[in-house]
């Protein structure tokens, strides 16, 4: 690593650690724990769609595994948290083996594969509002006992440094496919599938990987989310909005690029924000604006953020 | 006897409700089906539609069947300008960037009728909302018989439409072969603005045949889009018939779904036949050819 | 090397490879050359795996391959390029190529290494950072060789790599495959530059209609009636010995 990244890195770093302790209000901190959440979110969405291109539209499906897997074990059957959170996880997981096996099986691509996740996250939050079992239409609520076997934590310093480590997870495992065969492999396939099965790669195998990675970083995501609400709902947790959320960010960010999906978040998140402050909590402004911002970008800056940055640095 | 006393006003319900979504899904069939455009803002597009009809009618009092003949040419050409002026310029004319688009635009939609509509449920009075029409087995409410009869007409339209006139070749040859079409001589950007402005024409009738029995709110459109996309592809992509012949499937379907599984899960039914057909029969059941 | 026996394949009704034999030993250069449409293209995806063949038998090293999909063909050291180039068009050469060589290298390093010392071969050297898609026809031809060069393949099979070529650029790359071979490679091309052909091969396969109609050395070939016919059409073979006498 060149020695001026180094120092990059290592101040990002120290400003995210102070970041909390820096920012006055409450609302702020709220503000960066959502923004890394959803940072963390579109990195995990990164992974296929960026990296595999393989656009899901349906990475809710993922993060409510999380949510709910986590909800329903320590609600239902007594988990505590601990191990209730690598559990889901791990279901979040064999749900993405299960959609990318029978998808990737099928030769499903392009926009077919966004539909068909599409309708997985749709089924799912019939399926989790339609019994009993999983809150019906009602959602679940964690009981509260704040003590670190339940992860939950008095302080939301402690949430603010789970959503960037998580951010910090989803960076690494980025950094890990730029420089890995399997994440060489998985870019071929995103520039020509026929080409990279020429030369010898399983096609099925490494988008089964990478669905599989994809999933299990979004249930991860979905699993912080349940522990930091306390709640869940289907609607909030399998509904398009959280979808739309993971790939927004990686799209404005820069898609298949490491820190897209984080600047993306931010660009975003900030930009609602930024509304709010300037007119006033207006319901839907901000999102008005997200949906601009996404058009506008596809029209000029089609790299994203990332692809704009380092286009001014070759001009430079 | 019982049985059947509950399954067959269940599936007239179904083929009403059917007709609904096959009315929205024909423009869509345009516009997915023969270009191949995901259009996510479709059911934006709708909710714009019943708003719009809505006001039409609270405003200045013209019945929703009326306003079929303003919505429609103004949604054509809301139509026409989103695809030209919007969607092709910012996807750069590339298939896998245009659904990043349609998204974007229905979340502007959705959110610009959310800021200035709220959130509430609206409804219009109409004198004809509750008379029904008496079919011995069941009674079915006129509106819902009168959408019924116009999707079939709507149908039947669009393919002679397809089938007869130059802009409808000109729609099939772009679909078939883009570049070859654009050698010919055919104006590639003006026929997918044309076929756009008339699938969004469709969503406008749609709108004003719904409104007499529904709702809505700025949500309204989310319902629809999948059922659509659904209807689409069990019908076969760009098959006029099997759009009509697809949402009167799904709305059977989800009626008789609704009255077995109960009312929450109605509508797994049609999510469960929509993977099953894109994974193992992505040309439809009625679309024979491979695409 | 490679053998093939009574492999057919239809489309619809269309007969595009009819019960063609084919037998390749280690080292050679062979050609296949034939009119637009005798299949040529359809009987290099049988043998690479890219379409499961009706009928026959592909041994290769042999054991049977036919109906094995692409990658495992690969991986027993059997590469295809294709006609229609198709470059990873986002990435820049060295990555292109690297794709290939992490075939027998897992490490990304050792791969991008490896991709150096390839492009070097091939003559691609200064062109390391280049993205693939600004590259001309020529390049992208050189890539497509490249890339299939890096997997270490014992076979390697060409389709068309000379199409789009000037006279220059052929000779460059006749002299890239000949050295290819050198290194101990057995290559089946595909290829329609007939001067390239009667340089190149040892062994020339001549398809027709789906069928092998010739077999034989270029020179012999190069004489054969059957042959002038099926490219000149019916009766051509005749008028031209006529138009020698």
């Amino acid at each position: 690593m060149n020695p001026r990244l180094v120092v990059l890195w290592t101040v990002g770093l120290l400003v995210a650690l102070a970041l909390p302790h820096a920012v006055a209000s409450n609302a702020w901190l709220n503000f960066w724990i959502n923004t890394l959440m959803f940072a963390a979110l579109g990195i995990a969405w990164n992974v296929l769609g960026g990296y595999g291109g393989q656009s899901s539209f349906g990475h809710a499906v993922f993060f409510g595994t999380g949510a709910y897997g986590t909800a329903v074990l320590q609600i239902k059957l007594g988990v505590p948290a601990l191990l209730a959170a690598p559990a889901a996880i791990g279901l979040g997981a064999l749900v993405g083996l299960f959609i990318g096996g029978v998808s990737f099986r099928y030769g499903l691509r392009g926009s077919y594969f966004a539909l068909v996740t599409l309708a997985f996250a749709e089924v799912f939050r019939i399926l989790v509002s339609s019994f009993a079992f999983t809150g019906a239409g009602f959602g679940m609520l964690i009981p509260l006992d704040q003590r670190p076997i339940n992860l939950q934590f008095p302080s939301r310093f402690a949430f603010y440094y789970a959503a960037l480590a998580l951010v910090g997870i989803g960076l690494a495992a980025s950094a890990m496919i730029e420089r890995s065969r399997f994440g060489a492999y998985l870019v071929a396939i995103r520039e020509n599938e026929e080409a990279a099965k020429a030369l010898g790669i399983d096609v099925f195998r490494i988008k089964l990987g990478a669905i599989v990675l994809s999933a299990a970083l979004a249930a991860a995501v979905g699993v912080f989310y349940a522990q930091y609400l306390l709640f869940v709902d289907a609607g909030s947790a399998f509904g398009p909005a959280i979808s739309v959320e993971a790939l927004l960010g990686p799209i404005v960010g820069g898609a298949g690029t490491m820190l897209g999906p984080l600047l993306g978040a931010i660009a975003l998140h900030g930009l609602g924000e930024a509304a709010k402050a300037a007119m006033g909590p207006q319901p839907g402004l901000n999102l008005i604006l997200q949906g601009l911002l996404l058009i506008l970008m596809l029209r000029f800056l089609p790299e994203g953020l990332i692809g704009a940055i380092r286009r001014w640095r070759g001009h430079a | 006897m019982g049985e059947l006393g509950i399954v067959v006003p269940a599936v007239l319900a179904g083929l009403t409700t059917g007709a609904i979504y096959a009315l929205v899904a024909l423009g869509l069939t345009l516009i997915y089906g023969v270009l191949h455009i995901i259009n996510f803002a479709h059911g934006s597009l709708l909710m714009l539609a019943l708003y719009a009809a809505f006001f039409l009618k609270t405003l200045w009092g013209i019945d929703p069947y009326a306003a079929v003949f303003v919505l429609g040419p103004a949604f054509f050409a809301l139509g026409y300008v989103l695809q030209r002026g919007v969607i092709w310029p910012a996807s750069h004319g590339q298939d896998s960037m245009i659904l990043m688009v349609t998204l974007g635009l229905s979340i502007v939609i959705d959110n610009l009728a959310l800021a200035l509509w709220t959130s509430s449920t609206r409804t219009v009075d109409l004198p004809y909302a509750f008379a029904v029409i008496d079919l011995k087995l069941a009674l079915i409410p006129l509106p819902r018989a009168v959408a019924f009869v116009a999707a079939l007409a709507a149908a039947g339209l669009l393919w002679l439409f397809l089938a007869r006139t130059d802009l409808g070749r000109a729609i099939r040859a772009v679909a078939k072969e883009r570049l070859g079409a654009q050698l010919v001589g055919i104006d590639v950007r003006h026929v997918y603005a044309m076929c756009f402005g008339l699938g969004t024409a469709c969503v406008a009738v749609a709108a004003c045949l719904l409104l007499p029995t529904f709702y809505v709110t700025p949500q309204v459109g989310h319902a629809f889009v999948l059922v659509a996309f659904t209807t689409v592809v069990l019908g076969g992509m760009g098959s006029m018939e099997g759009a009509l012949i697809g949402g009167l499937v799904l709305g059977v379907v989800e009626t008789l779904c609704g009255l077995f599984l109960g009312e929450s899960l109605g509508q797994i039914g049609i999510f469960a036949i929509f993977i099953l057909i894109l994974l193992f029969r992505p040309t439809g059941l009625f679309g024979g050819k491979s695409a | 090397m490679l053998e093939v026996r009574g492999l057919t394949h239809r489309f619809g009704g269309l007969v595009a490879v009819s019960e063609v034999d084919l037998d390749l030993p280690q080292g050679r250069i062979a050609a296949l050359i034939g009119p637009n449409g005798a299949g040529k293209t359809t009987l290099f995806a049988a043998i690479a795996g890219f379409l499961r063949p009706e009928r026959g038998q592909i041994r290769f090293e042999g054991r049977d391959i036919a109906g094995l999909p692409p990658h495992e063909i690969c991986r027993l050291g059997m590469t295809r390029t294709f006609q229609i180039v198709q470059p990873f068009a986002g990435l820049s050469v060295r990555e292109n190529i690297a794709v290939g060589a992490h075939l027998h290298h897992r490490d990304r390093g050792a791969a991008l290494d490896r991709a150096a010392a390839i492009a070097e071969r091939v003559g691609m050297a200064a062109l390391l950072d280049r993205p693939a898609a600004t590259l001309p026809v020529a390049g992208r031809k050189r890539l497509e060789l490249a890339r299939a060069l890096a997997t270490e393949p014992r076979l390697l099979l060409l389709d068309e790599v000379m199409a789009g070529l000037n006279p220059t650029e052929i000779n460059d790359i006749v002299a890239t495959i000949r050295a290819i071979r050198e290194g101990g490679v057995t290559v089946l091309m595909i290829e329609h530059v007939m001067q390239a052909v009667m340089s190149l091969a040892e062994d020339v396969y001549v398809l027709n209609q789906g069928r092998i109609i010739a077999h034989g050395a270029p020179s012999a070939i190069a004489a054969d009636a059957k042959v002038i016919e099926a490219y000149l059409g019916h009766g051509a073979a005749a008028r031209l010995a006529g138009a020698a006498a």
